[in-house]
């Protein structure tokens, strides 16, 4: 147990030294990016002397490592800053997207893992039948299909031919929970069907590639149940490429689903992130990205220690 | 001739022509005497009032998180529609594309058209119940001259002062006589906005005159906004509240009109307008305006400085069929010149450029050979890469070599336009033709994306601004199109018409065409049938 | 019997994909009639938006999509086991060093990842090529990484290294052939999540440079359609999804095979 402690915080610290290297990183390279914020929101009504005027005003003007330097300053100091934007404070700013990014994540996560645990372990076991090949070629057609073409499906069927659910997601703040639900479950219908596909076959593969070890075979010799054994036996050994997977999935949840948002009106982080990019709102997209960073590490580390618990080889190095 | 009547009456139905339209086309159609009279007996009892109440929901093409309530940052369709809803102009312009009076109750040029007298609205309130009164109105102006990052700036160069003559009264003295003056200072920048203390304005505050009070606003998501109960219009502004909703994705518009979700959105996919059309209880709608599609080519740079070059370009285009495959029919062919057959002083008589191989190789010849970069991007305007590919096809056929470059939609507008030698653009196009010129092809100006300079046609420009009578200006102004469409560096293929969707429980006058959803005043003009 | 359907599947694909500019009916780029025009003897699938014959553009599109993916995979496989089975075998700061640094590129979401990378250096197909490959080669260092450690610990690995073993010997006898099966589940999706990605890409403005016709684009280009009804957009999604299932089949049957389990159908 000590020595899992000990990676943890190893780990930790690894955990804010990459969120260092990121943010260095975004900073330069949207910096690196042709043109800027001032240039960005004014658009095709930009010339050089309103663009002069605007960056002073936004203190565009001070040298990027400075800016940089000020940033890395608050930052350590518990302070977002504003968005040179529209001078909201950004902490704010992000407050609202991200319990609406989390929710949409956890409400996708809470219908994709047990869904593509159940249908792996099934398609381990009655492998090479009639299921297995429905159900793979199911999942292969599904995620085959880009993102907003799989929504744009959803929608004719869910809402435009049947009418059970609205076609945008307009989430505010001051809605009941089962409100929330229904508006968002195309969207969630969408990304389970994005990462269901991954998470199963990877399920099914962990297994099926254990199934032939000698302690397998011993176990099926005993004449226990195809179930079991696959339960009891090989699942606990297959964990960690399976877990490896459903964190890369649940990272891609919170991170990756801009396309959804954008397809349903959705207001994530995502869209929030790539606006700011594009108009070169860079405390607002270094926030953003230290948050998902944040997220995608602290799922590896997870992911990590549960490899490391389910094999006590990986527990007790030599 | 019945069915001409029918048409004409279904056209006042619908609010498409007004009833004074509607009684020319009655005597165009030679009807008079009493059947007129009954006709137009009925006309004024058919003709489309506007009814109060309702919450209208709009789906909106634009909208960005970083987006502000500033004046000065207004860039995209999204905030121009806020813009109207909570502020008013000086002036604005009307469905038959003259100013009107706003704020502004009347105005008036003196001297050449060098100074101008406006005569301000009485008893006008701001929603937090100030009265509007000539203080405000020459902040709002300063807010968007000298050290400014206000795009009205270039604008605004020629006003030399503002000053205010008793408390309803704001004079402005301009450097050179402009008879179109009103229509500058009703640029949507210039909003009217509470002056505070110190005579500036709070540029963010979200105060205006406006038709909506702002009442809960998330940037790029939603703007909620109920009736101004003070509005100074008593015939605008009939929706109880208005809700606009920033949809980005052209499907997702049109799936969020499809059911029921909003009641009007823009910017129609012009692709599945037709299949939108078709749907029960939607119709699809459009106004023809001054928006046009352009390729400007740096004159500037090789070898698009030879004029041979680009008239071998102009000529190598066929228009039809890219209004055919990108407008999908919705807009007409330009002539390379960027004043629309609307406007009053366009010059119809100017024969319109075809597509002619020949002459494009003949021109090619002369050039010694075209090979040339073609930069789009559908930043640039809906269509622009799809416009490229065809430009590039047809030009092929006389020999033409254009290699089509894909940019990045990011940053379009800084590192494309006006930077590369060859381009993809779009301009909502201004109400007036000296505006028009002056903004994009006075030698120098800023927004000169051609980088042309032609001494006559410079010289024309400043003598015609100032022209006051009707007949010489207009002489002016043709000679101008000639000008640019023969020696300029513009290729004009297309002039685009607003598209836009609504439920057919709403209803409305004739439209105005300088913007998209009737001059972005759909919420103040419209109102539920 | 998947498999072969598999096998089939990917051998038509491929003889579409080479002998492009003799089986299609018309030009990749060639504006032959109207918008969308309808499915006739003259144009089997109908028209594209601009007037190109459908029929052609899915089968010069079979050529580029193909083509793009398939390098892709195999340099971002390349590039990412052998990294990451090496950051296994070595540990210590090798190890470190090289997943912080795919731990960094994995946390930036990888569109704005490939945005900021595709809008400095432009898009043109050996830029595209290398982002994506970079992208999907953090994926699969993370999966190789963790399956190869999970071998490294075994008793015969140990063995062949107090045995005296090249690095590089034990990379290739005892690891690879003990991580292959995840690897190769990996790599049949992989594949698809390309053109996906390249789709994706699309969304942004960004992707394969026109006139050229490529799968992702065409499913773009025609997506809203088919909110209407209008199938047109199924055909390229239609394309890439049967070749995804017939890799994946393949993949099936191979993993099948290596897992040594006897029940082979």
């Amino acid at each position: 147990m000590i020595h899992i402690l000990k990676i943890v915080t190893q780990r930790f610290a690894l955990g804010l030294l990459t969120l260092f290297a990121i943010s260095l990183i975004i900073t330069f390279g949207v910096e690196l990016l042709p043109g800027d914020l001032a240039e960005a929101i004014l658009g095709q009504g930009a010339t050089p002397e309103t663009v002069k005027v605007f960056r002073t005003e936004l203190g565009l003007d001070k040298p990027a490592h400075l800016r940089y330097l000020s940033w890395l300053y608050g930052m350590a100091t518990g302070d977002m800053g504003v968005s040179l934007a529209n001078k909201r404070e950004i902490s704010e700013l992000i407050g609202i997207r991200l319990s609406n990014t989390i929710f949409l994540g956890g409400f996708a996560a809470a219908i994709s893992i047990p869904l593509a645990l159940f249908l792996g372990i099934l398609a381990a076991l009655y492998r090479n039948t009639l299921y297995d090949r429905v159900v793979n070629t199911f999942t292969l057609t599904s995620i085959s299909f880009p993102e907003f073409f799989v929504a744009y499906i959803l929608i004719l069927f869910f809402a435009i031919k049947l009418g059970w659910f609205p076609g945008i997601s307009n989430v505010s703040t001051n809605l009941s929970l089962g409100d929330k639900l229904y508006r968002s479950m195309l969207p969630a219908a969408t990304l389970t069907l994005v990462v269901v596909a991954h998470m199963m076959r990877m399920t099914r593969a962990a297994i099926i590639n254990l199934l032939a070890s000698p302690y397998i075979e011993m176990v099926r010799l005993k004449g226990i149940s195809p179930m079991k054994i696959i339960l009891r036996h090989a699942l606990p050994n297959a964990l960690a490429p399976i877990v490896n997977v459903v964190a890369i999935n649940l990272a891609y949840l919170v991170v990756g689903v801009v396309i959804v948002e954008v397809v349903f009106v959705y207001p994530g982080l995502g869209q929030l992130m790539v606006d700011s990019v594009s108009k070169r709102d860079i405390p607002v997209v270094q926030a953003c990205s230290m948050i998902f960073a944040s997220v995608y590490i602290l799922l590896n580390l997870s992911a990590d220690i549960i490899s490391i618990v389910t094999n006590p080889r990986l527990l007790h190095p030599r | 001739m019945d069915s001409k009547i029918d048409h004409i009456k279904e056209q006042l139905m619908s609010g498409r022509i007004t009833r004074r339209e509607f009684a020319q086309r009655l005597m165009v159609l030679g009807i008079a005497g009493t059947s007129a009279g009954t006709l137009l007996t009925w006309a004024e009892k058919t003709q489309a009032a506007g009814k109060r109440g309702g919450r209208l929901r709009a789906g909106i093409a634009h909208g960005s998180t970083t987006d502000t309530l500033d004046p000065a940052t207004y860039e995209n369709g999204y905030m121009s529609k806020i813009n109207y809803a909570i502020h008013n102009h000086l002036g604005e312009v009307d469905h038959t594309g003259n100013m009107a009076p706003e704020l502004a109750e009347s105005w008036d040029a003196q001297n050449g058209a060098k100074t101008w007298v406006f005569n301000l609205r009485r008893g006008v309130e701001f929603h937090n119940g100030k009265t509007l009164d000539s203080d405000d109105v020459i902040a709002s102006f300063q807010h968007h001259m000298g050290e400014t990052k206000s795009p009205a700036k270039s604008l605004l160069k020629q006003v030399k002062s503002i000053r205010k003559d008793g408390k309803y009264t704001v004079v402005f003295e301009l450097s050179g006589g402009n008879a179109d003056f009103p229509f500058v200072a009703s640029d949507y920048h210039i909003a009217i906005k509470q002056a505070w203390d110190g005579g500036k304005i709070s540029p963010n505050d979200g105060i205006g005159t406006g038709p909506y009070v702002l009442k809960d606003m998330e940037m790029g998501v939603r703007f909620f906004g109920t009736r101004n109960p003070n509005y100074f219009k008593s015939d605008r502004g009939w929706f109880n509240e208005l809700e606009m909703l920033s949809i980005v994705d052209p499907t997702a518009r049109s799936n969020a009109l499809a059911t029921g979700e909003v009641d009007v959105i823009d910017r129609v996919d012009l692709k599945t307008a037709h299949l939108l059309a078709r749907k029960s209880g939607i119709k699809v709608e459009e106004t023809t305006g001054t928006k046009h599609y352009t390729f400007p080519m740096r004159t500037d740079t090789s070898p698009f400085d030879d004029n041979n070059v680009r008239l071998a370009l102009k000529h190598a285009v066929n228009r039809d069929e890219i209004v055919e495959k990108v407008l999908f029919g919705h807009g007409v062919v330009g002539n390379d010149h960027p004043i629309a057959p609307s406007q009053p002083f366009h010059a119809a008589t100017l024969a319109q450029r075809t597509y002619d191989p020949d002459k494009a190789r003949f021109y090619a010849k002369k050039a010694g050979g075209i090979k040339v970069k073609l930069s789009a991007a559908d930043a640039a305007f809906p269509g622009a890469v799809d416009a490229a590919v065809l430009y590039k096809e047809h030009a092929a056929a006389a020999g033409i070599e254009i290699e089509v470059v894909r940019e990045p939609s990011d940053g379009y507008w800084s590192n494309v336009w006006m930077k590369k030698p060859w381009g993809a653009c779009y301009w909502g196009g201004r109400p007036t033709e000296d505006w028009m010129f002056s903004t994009a092809y006075m030698g120098g100006a800023s927004w000169n994306d051609t980088f042309w300079k032609n001494d006559r046609f410079d010289k024309l420009l400043i003598e015609a601004r100032a022209e006051t009578n009707q007949a010489k200006r207009r002489e002016m102004y043709f000679e101008m199109q000639k000008i640019v469409s023969d020696k300029g560096g513009v290729v004009v293929p297309m002039f685009a018409n607003y598209v836009f969707g609504t439920s057919d429980k709403v209803a409305h006058g004739t439209m105005a065409g300088n913007w998209d959803l009737d001059g972005d005043k759909f919420h103040e003009r419209w109102w539920y049938s | 019997m998947s498999a072969k359907f598999g096998i089939l599947v990917v051998l038509i694909y491929s003889i579409v994909a080479i002998f492009a500019p003799f089986i299609a009916p018309y030009g990749e780029r060639e504006i032959l009639g109207r918008s969308f025009e309808l499915w006739s003897d003259k144009y089997p699938l109908g028209t594209d938006n601009l007037g190109r014959d459908m029929l052609s553009r899915m089968i010069f599109g079979a050529r580029n999509t193909i083509g793009l993916a398939l390098s892709i995979t195999i340099l971002a496989f390349l590039l990412g086991s052998l990294t990451g089975m090496i950051a296994a075998a070595l540990g210590g700061w090798v190890d470190q060093i090289l997943s912080r640094i795919v731990d960094v590129l994995m946390s930036i979401p990888s569109l704005i990842f490939a945005l900021l990378i595709l809008s400095i250096f432009g898009t043109s197909v050996p830029y595209l090529i290398a982002t994506i490959t970079v992208i999907d080669a953090t994926r699969v260092f993370r999966l190789a990484r963790a399956t190869a450690m999970n071998v490294v610990v075994m008793d015969y690995v140990e063995v062949a290294r107090v045995r005296g073993e090249k690095l590089d010997w034990v990379i290739r006898k005892e690891i690879l052939p003990n991580i292959t099966a995840p690897l190769l589940a990996e790599f049949g999706l992989r594949f698809c999540f390309v053109f996906l990605f390249i789709s994706a890409l699309s969304f942004l403005g960004l992707g394969l440079q026109p006139p050229s016709a490529d799968w992702g684009s065409m499913v773009r280009d025609n997506a809203s359609l088919i909110t209407f009804e209008d199938i047109t957009p199924l055909l390229p999604a239609g394309a890439i999804a049967l070749l995804t299932v017939a890799v994946n089949f393949i993949v099936d049957w191979l993993l099948h095979k290596s897992s040594g389990l006897k029940d082979v159908s």
